[in-house]
């Protein structure tokens, strides 16, 4: 199996502080990775970096067998990339059907945005995706209307306009309904279908759908993270069986 | 078929813009004669000249999110550029007087091209947006923004402020040149004639500067302007690299600010290195804020009215008018911060939504009980979240 990204000896300090600590990690093409670890872990710093965000100070990032050392973030997102961040962001000002286009929009240049022409397999691309995330009936109002739930879906939505191979998806369901929670994984179930995903995760319950798959599909593998270094790696069975995660992060989760 | 064509947008604002522009280039200037105030057509020409610069600062500011403080500098090299050909229109051999003055006995070779028209015109344009496109580059590239952006360009300017000063040789220094009495095509420059000509094509030049921000801001260029406003690094994210976007709209907004300044020195007789007074950025500020910024008639508007109020009231309580000026801005800043045209265009849609509640619409958020449901649900997620 093809590797999308391989990570190796991945060390971020801020002023000495270790975010992330030799971390090592790969993702095969195709796969549906989970990312779980307490508060703290470096989870979002581990997607920094992989995004150009952030530089590492040691070790290195590569995508299809490419280092992403010298590369800034639009020119990462534009080699196939896609991030959504923690909280939403999308741009508030803009309608939901406009957020989306800006996403998906073939032409980044200056000259191409300003001159380039909207092509039918474009504008379908953007109605094919409004449906898919489920916003058809809001595409014409402002994303500030939205509820905090549907800006979740629309940033996913942005994310996959963007058409890229890989998704970097940064606690999707943070603030939603058990209802709104269950369709967001759905939904990145669906989309593991033909794209490579890492989906950082606190809610269990979450983490247990995402890694079951989907009826057909293989289990996906989860990965624990813990003080900027990979703790286990492994099955939803394994890590919970993994002496070291309960103690570090599981065991936690029943004093809530 | 004439319904038809008044249905499309675009076609009823081009039918309002030739309705207004006819009545700017006819009846206002003939009315204002008759009734004994012909001065104030000289005004409203000066005005409109400001208004386009007012446009630039809108596309910057209003739509990119980037508060110029030092866009005196682009208006500046614009006048400068238009007021040395205007002093250049000479028998041959002959040197405005105050070269003579300074002991200058030849034309220095930067300033020989501005003898002719058609490269003054492109100077006017082309230098304050290469200009702008300079440092732009250089200060976006290390994408140095917000506050750091409008401190930087305000010490830019006092840098211009400070070298045009000194240069009491080359420009005249501290007086700056005075177009009033020099010659545009064997008609003194302050003769009726040649200022109608400026009032028309400040006028004109307004309504192409409307048409480019227009069209800049109509589309999906707009749109992205808006989202580097919004958010900047999430742009980045988009796949976008922000940096030769805002390059190009400082620039653009640069050039706007030069063909103001070349029509307002024209119409105004006198350009010196005062354009480049701190407050006179500020000013043109003002006219976006108290217009609204972000809808392109407010920052027209604005600049209007800022500026009709100004003289009015400077004829009047000629030591009030800075009082007044501040007065106005903290009021509008205070109380509707989207300016005129943003407040009147809100009040107009909730007046419409009111009287259309039952139209199954946009009002459907505040019908919808599930959607009011999932927005107060937000709401409290968000409030808990503090
Ligand atoms: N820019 C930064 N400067 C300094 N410390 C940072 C920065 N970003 C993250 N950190 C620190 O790195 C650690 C990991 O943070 P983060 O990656 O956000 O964790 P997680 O997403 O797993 O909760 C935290 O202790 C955080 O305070
Ligand atoms: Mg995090």
């Amino acid at each position: 199996m093809e590797r999308i990204l391989n990570i190796q000896e991945l060390t971020v300090s801020f002023d000495g502080f270790k975010a992330l600590n030799d971390l090592n990690f790969s993702l095969d093409r195709g796969e549906l990775r989970v990312v779980i670890g307490p508060n703290g872990a470096g989870k979002t710093t581990f997607l920094d970096v992989i995004t150009g965000k952030v530089k590492p100070t040691k070790g290195y990032v590569q995508f299809k067998d490419r280092s992403l050392r010298n590369f800034s973030e639009d020119q990462i997102s534009r080699l196939g990339i896609g991030r959504k961040f923690q909280t939403p962001r999308i741009y508030q000002k803009l309608t939901v059907r406009q957020n989306i286009e800006l996403a998906g929009n073939p032409h980044k240049s200056l000259f191409g945005t300003l001159l380039g022409k909207k092509s039918p397999t474009n504008q379908r691309q953007v109605a094919d995706l409004l449906g898919v995330v489920g916003l058809e009936p809001k595409a014409d109002i402002l994303a500030e209307l939205l509820s905090h739930g549907e800006k979740q879906r629309l940033e996913i939505g942005m994310l996959v306009a963007q058409s890229p191979e890989l998704l970097l998806v940064d606690e999707p369901v943070a603030g939603l309904t058990d209802e709104e929670t269950a369709e967001v994984g759905q939904l990145l179930l669906n989309l593991s279908a033909d794209h490579s995903i890492i989906v950082i995760e606190h809610d269990m319950e979450f983490v247990r759908q995402l890694s079951a798959g989907l009826g057909s599909q293989p289990e996906n593998r989860v990965t624990v993270l813990h003080e900027g270094h990979v703790l286990c790696e492994g099955s939803m069975a394994e890590v919970q069986k993994d002496p070291q995660v309960i103690a570090v992060y599981l065991g936690s989760e029943e004093q809530h | 078929m004439l319904t038809r064509i008044l249905r499309q947008p675009v076609w009823r604002e081009v039918i309002m813009i030739g309705g207004v522009v006819l009545l700017l280039a006819t009846a206002i200037p003939q009315l204002l004669y008759a009734i004994g105030q012909g001065f104030r057509v000289g005004l409203l020409g000066r005005f409109m000249a400001l208004g386009i610069a007012a446009l630039g600062i809108d596309l910057i500011w209003g739509y990119t999110g980037m508060l110029s403080l030092g866009h005196g500098i682009f208006f500046a090299l614009g006048g400068y550029a238009l007021a040395m050909f205007l002093l250049l229109q000479l028998p041959a051999g002959k040197l405005p007087e105050f070269f003579s003055l300074n002991g200058v006995t030849e034309l220095p070779w930067f300033w020989q091209p501005f003898s002719s028209l058609p490269f003054t015109l492109i100077a006017v344009i082309l230098i304050p947006s290469l200009v702008a496109a300079i440092v732009g580059y250089f200060v976006f590239r290390n994408r140095i923004r917000g506050v750091y952006f409008s401190i930087l360009t305000q010490a830019a300017l006092i840098v211009f402020y400070n070298l045009f000063n000194s240069q009491q040789k080359w420009i005249n220094g501290t007086n700056g040149l005075k177009t009033d009495s020099a010659m545009f095509f064997g008609k003194v420059v302050s003769s009726i004639e040649v200022q109608w000509l400026f009032y028309l094509l400040s006028l004109f030049g307004l309504v192409g500067a409307y048409g480019i921000c227009r069209w800049l801001t109509g589309g999906r260029f707009g749109r992205l302007l808006i989202a580097i406003r919004d958010d900047e690094p999430r742009v980045r994210f988009s796949g976008y690299d922000p940096t030769g976007f805002k390059v190009f709209v400082l620039a653009v907004s640069a050039a706007l600010a030069g063909i103001a300044g070349a029509l307002f020195t024209a119409q105004s007789g006198i350009i010196t290195p005062n354009a480049m007074d701190v407050s006179f950025s500020i000013e043109m500020i003002i006219w976006v804020a108290v217009g609204g910024r972000g809808t392109l008639v407010g920052a027209i508007i604005g600049a209007l009215l800022v500026n009709f109020g100004k003289s009015v009231l400077s004829e009047q309580f000629p030591a009030f008018w800075l009082f007044f000026q501040g007065g106005m801005f903290l009021i509008v800043v205070a109380a509707v911060p989207d300016g005129l045209v943003g407040w009147a265009g809100r009040t107009w849609r909730e007046w419409e939504q009111r009287s259309s509640r039952k139209s199954a619409t946009y009002p459907q958020i505040d019908l919808d009980e599930n959607l009011h449901r999932e927005k107060t649900q937000t709401e409290k997620l968000h409030n808990s979240g503090k």
